[in-house]
Formats: structure tokens, C-alpha cells, sequence
């Protein structure tokens, strides 16, 4: 199975990730195959079986509803590929 | 002074026979001699590593020795190190800095470690063969008898951590496991490697991959060294939400109890087409040695094994295309201009992400959309709860599992990367275990006719690492495999 154009540039956009014209053909087959392969989970009887979520098989716990971190603009901004102050800086959102 | 191993090295430290700072120099020196060529470090940081040698050495002068005091370790990665640069072997995080540190490796650092620096491995730990990372593959130390020119992948993904420990390049390391990538390397390397139960170790500072899957652990030479690395990384986190508040045991004392009385299941379905007769044989002798010790052997089925890949090649690239969203160029990590803030998104992530990475994120948003989340996620994690349930049925009956790690011993670079499916079916036999959360350790138990070290896996029930060390000791104590790879420092 192969995926079509528009599917591969849909997943892609939903994704966030730039794809050129030229690197469709290999994704679509890329992918399409990976899909074909996992198509045989469709073999296994599901029915009643009640979905795992995770390993840890625990409820997850409760803590104080209080903060304990933070007051660090420095570190927080220290990686910033741009900055305004103490802000994050981006291109222009809203005219 | 690289023939010692980390229990011996930290019991010549605290006879003050050695002193750290001469052996964590002699690690360095062996790093600058052959990193160049392994690869298997990304970053080495010298001044940092001797400074807490002389810690170390001051701490153990005084009689305050604690479990590592003054032992080098190569630290993976994807362990966010403060102050020192965490890639993720990618490109997207080729400048990070981290401003905290991971509690895996803080809980190290407590205990008198020496970090040597951070190990290469696959891109955001996505690879059996330690190739997708941006920062070059890394050279297995061990070569084909027939064959010394070929260069052979270390596995994957925690690549860099095994060749490092293999070649001697640190005495011991820590790794990630998602769906193998502790005990695929570390058989094709030669050492030993468990993954502990999920919930063992914090995740909290370790890059994330799949959140349900990822578990950290160490690899090391030997049972005993990794025993005493899982003693000092595991514990109760409360900045993990799905760490385990339970008490670290003694696991290196758990090395010695030997496996008499115990049963030990081998699982049907752990075999698959193309696989060497080498390993069945090799799986064989080892189910020998464990009845010789006093084990009973008792045949069991894990019926939904063989639908356990697929399963997590939709669980993990759904978690890891959630996961990765926060790598948009915007806070930290590499940035491309864009014309407005989405075109921005989307030439940092193009440009940042490699090959692996960006196919795993396609196929998690694809099974994650509108649609398709039924027929494939859910589904997916419905086949999960009855690999649970297999495993959990079969440990009403015996204490634990012996099964390859592998189905090959290590492949050269180049091999099984024309299709991604080819190079998934590495981790079909660790696979499962990661998908139901229990503990699963390599150890390296014999060589296939190339002379390349083959290791057998043993699975046990969640929070009973114990008895898998006991049993992995047990099998290493009967296998006596004393070979070294060709490639190692002090040869």
C-alpha cells in the first residue's frame, strides 16, 4: 500500500515538518509500507479487551496543589534562539 | 589498569591502591586515543571529569567513600547534564545547554561519579545501529574473524554506551531502553545491560522518546557492575509522576543467590525465520547451565509475542510525535527564519530532524489523526494489555524467562538499512518486554563462528530485578566469557 500525495502532505502539515515536492514519492512508499506492515495487527481479536495505556500500571498520584519551582528567567531563557527582554521572541503572529 | 572492572576499581580506590585521578586519566587519555576512531563519545569533558576525580579523591582520603566514588562513567546523551551540552544525537539540539540535571544522573553524581562525558547514540534514541545520529556512526569495537576490515554497528540505540564500556573507554555507562536499546547493543557489543522495571528509574531530565516505553539503565562489563550502577541510579522520584515509590534492593547482593529451585520459562515463540542456528544452540547451552545450578526448565507460551513490533511501531512514533513537538525552534534547540511563525515550525523541524525521526513522527501523527486513531491506536494498545496478560499468566508459573536478546550478532554498517522494517526486527525479542514494562537484562554468553559475542536475555516479573541479576549472574559465572574485542584501550 501506498499513500497518497495529498495524505503524505496532510500528515506532514499536521506534523509541522517542511516536505519538498521531490521527497513525496519516497515517503509515500517510505510510510506506505510501514502502515502495510502493521495492517497485520488486524488479525488479533480485540473485542472486550480493555486498552493499556502504559506500563506502570499505577494510579498516578496527587501532590500539593503548591508551586516549588521557578523564578529563574535566566535559565529559562538561557537557550532561547531569540529573545525580547524577559520573552521568548518570534516572528510576527498578529498583523 | 583497564582490566579492572567497576567493583574492582572501587575497591582498589577505597584501599587507596589506585587514585581516581589516575584512572579517570588513563580513561581520558584512552578516549583521545581512540575516540577519534569509535566515535562513541560526542562530548568528553577532561577538566570536568578530573575535578571530581580530585573530589573523589579528597572525599575517599577522608574515609567517605560512597557506591561510585571516584569511578568514570560515560553518561548517554539524552541524560540532560548541567551546564553540559545534551544533543540528543540530533541536530535540532546540537546547542543545547541544559540548565538542570537529569535525577539519574544527579543521583550518580551523589554517589562520587566521575563523568567522563556523553555517549553518542541513535537520533532521540530511535535506531538499532547507533547510524541515525547526527553526530556519525559509531564503530563496534569487535571484529569479524574473517573480516577485520568490515566496520560493524555497536546496535542501537544506546550505541555509544556499549562501545564505550566494550572498548574500555569507561567502566561502565548509562543507557535508554524503549523497545531494546539497552540490551540489543549491549549484546552486540559484548557487556552487560538491563533494562529495570518501568518506574525503576526517573525519567525526569532524560530526553523523551515514548513516555510509557522509556526506561533508563546502565551497561556495564559485567552482572555485578551493572547491579551496583541500577543500585545507585534507581529510586523514588516525585518529579516523575510514574516513578515507582518503592525501595531500592540490594541487587548486587541478589548476584550471589545462585537459581537453585527456581523455574525459568522458555518461550515457544522466540524464534524467528533466518534466524542462525548459532543462537538457538547458544539459547540451549544456557537453559543447561541454569538446570545444572539447580533451576527447573519449563516450557510456556507468550502467544501475542509475535504481534509485539508492530504494536510498537504504532505505540512509540504516537508518543514520540507528541513528545517531539516541543522542538519548535522557539525556546531552545536549533532554529530556521521563516517568513511567519508556522513556516518557522516547520523549516526547524525539516532541518533539524533526521531521516528516522522525522519517518516516526509521520507515521504517530498518521495513527494519532482523526479517523485512524481507532484502527490503529487503540487497537494498538488493546494488543498491549494481552502482552501483559501473556507475560502475566506465565509469571503465576515461573520466576523468570531465558530467550535471545538477539536475532544476529552484530551486522556492519550498511547491512539491513535498505528498509526500516529490516532494520526494526532487531529488537523483536525485546521488544515485548518493554511494551509490558518488566525487567529485562542481556548478558554476553557466547561467540557465533565470526567470533562475535551473542547474549542471551533474561525476563522477570515487574520489581523483581533480583532474581533476573541472579539468573544473568549465574548464566555469566557458567559461560566464562573472557574474549575482548579487538579495539580497546590497553590493548
Amino acid at each position: 500500500m501506498a499513500l497518497d500525495p495529498a495524505t503524505v502532505r496532510r500528515i506532514s502539515g499536521l506534523a509541522r515538518i517542511r516536505v519538498e515536492d521531490s521527497e513525496i514519492p519516497a515517503m509515500q512508499s517510505e510510510l506506505g509500507r510501514i502502515l502495510g506492515w502493521i495492517e497485520q495487527l488486524n488479525e488479533v481479536d480485540v473485542e472486550g479487551v480493555e486498552p493499556l495505556t502504559g506500563a506502570a500500571q499505577m494510579a498516578l498520584r496527587l501532590r500539593e496543589d503548591v508551586v516549588t519551582d521557578g523564578f529563574y528567567p535566566e535559565k529559562v531563557l538561557a537557550n532561547a534562539p531569540d529573545r525580547a527582554g524577559d520573552f521568548f521572541a518570534v516572528p510576527k503572529v498578529v498583523e | 589498569m583497564f582490566d579492572f572492572s567497576l567493583a574492582q576499581a572501587r575497591d582498589a580506590l577505597r584501599a587507596r591502591k589506585i587514585s581516581s585521578r589516575e584512572l579517570t586519566r588513563a580513561y581520558l587519555d584512552a578516549i583521545e586515543k581512540l575516540n577519534p576512531r569509535l566515535n562513541a563519545y560526542i562530548t568528553v569533558t577532561p577538566e570536568r571529569a578530573l575535578a571530581q576525580a580530585d573530589a573523589a579523591d579528597a572525599a575517599l582520603a577522608g574515609g567517605q567513600g560512597k557506591a561510585l566514588t571516584g569511578i568514570p562513567l560515560a553518561i548517554k546523551d539524552l541524560f540532560c547534564t548541567e551546564g553540559v551540552r545534551t544533543t540528543a544525537g540530533s541536530r535540532i539540539l546540537d546547542n543545547f545547554v541544559p540548565p538542570y540535571e537529569s535525577t539519574v544522573s544527579a543521583n550518580l553524581l551523589r554517589d562520587g561519579a566521575v563523568f567522563l562525558g556523553k555517549a553518542n547514540l541513535d537520533e532521540f534514541a530511535m535506531g538499532s545501529s547507533n547510524m541515525t545520529s547526527a553526530f556519525g556512526a559509531v564503530e563496534n569495537p569487535w571484529k569479524r574473524r574473517a573480516d577485520a576490515t568490515a566496520v560493524l554497528v555497536p546496535g542501537g540505540s544506546s550505541g555509544g554506551s556499549a562501545a564505550a564500556v566494550a572498548a574500555r573507554l569507561a567502566l561502565g555507562a548509562t543507557a535508554t531502553d524503549t523497545g531494546g536499546s539497552i540490551r540489543q547493543p549491549a549484546s552486540f557489543c559484548g557487556i552487560a545491560g538491563i533494562k529495570p522495571t518501568y518506574g525503576r528509574c526517573s525519567r525526569w531530565g532524560v530526553v523523551a522518546f515514548a513516555s510509557s516505553l522509556d526506561q533508563a539503565g546502565p551497561v556495564a562489563r559485567n552482572v555485578e557492575d551493572c547491579a551496583i550502577l541500577l543500585g545507585s541510579m534507581a529510586g523514588f522520584d516525585p518529579k516523575d509522576s510514574t516513578s515507582a515509590d518503592r525501595a531500592v534492593p540490594d541487587f548486587a547482593a541478589a548476584c550471589a543467590r545462585g537459581v537453585k529451585g527456581l523455574r525459568i520459562g522458555v518461550p515457544a515463540e522466540y524464534t524467528m525465520d533466518g534466524m542462525s542456528s548459532e543462537i538457538l544452540e547458544l539459547w540451549r547451552r544456557g537453559l543447561g547451565w541454569l538446570r545444572d545450578a539447580g533451576a527447573e526448565i519449563v516450557d510456556v507460551s507468550l502467544p501475542h509475542t509475535r504481534y509485539g513490533l508492530a504494536t510498537y511501531y504504532i505505540v512509540a512514533p504516537a508518543e514520540a510525535s507528541s513528545n517531539l513537538a516541543r522542538y519548535d525552534g522557539v525556546r531552545f534547540g536549533h532554529r530556521e527564519n521563516g517568513e511567519d511563525l508556522r513556516d518557522l515550525y516547520e523549516r526547524t523541524r525539516a532541518a533539524g530532524f533526521g531521516a528516522e525521526v522525522k519517518r516516526r513522527i509521520m507515521i504517530g501523527t498518521y495513527v494519532l489523526s482523526a479517523g485512524y486513531y481507532d484502527a490503529y491506536y487503540l487497537r494498538a494498545q488493546k494488543i498491549r494489555a494481552l502482552i501483559l496478560r501473556d507475560f502475566t499468566n506465565v509469571f503465576g508459573r515461573v520466576d523468570a524467562l531465558l530467550t535471545p536478546t538477539t536475532p544476529s550478532a552484530a551486522f556492519a554498517q550498511g547491512e539491513n538499512m535498505e528498509d526500516p522494517i529490516t532494520m526494526y526486527l532487531n529488537d523483536i525479542f525485546t521488544v515485548p518486554a518493554s511494551m509490558a514494562g518488566i525487567p529485562g537484562m542481556s548478558v554476553p554468553a557466547g561467540l557465533d563462528a565470526q567470533g562475535l559475542p551473542l547474549g542471551l536475555q533474561v525476563l522477570g516479573k515487574p520489581f523483581d530485578e533480583e532474581t533476573v541479576f541472579s539468573v544473568a549472574a549465574t548464566i555469566e559465572r557458567a559461560a566464562g566469557f573472557t574474549t575482548l574485542p579487538a579495539i580497546r584501550a590497553g590493548a
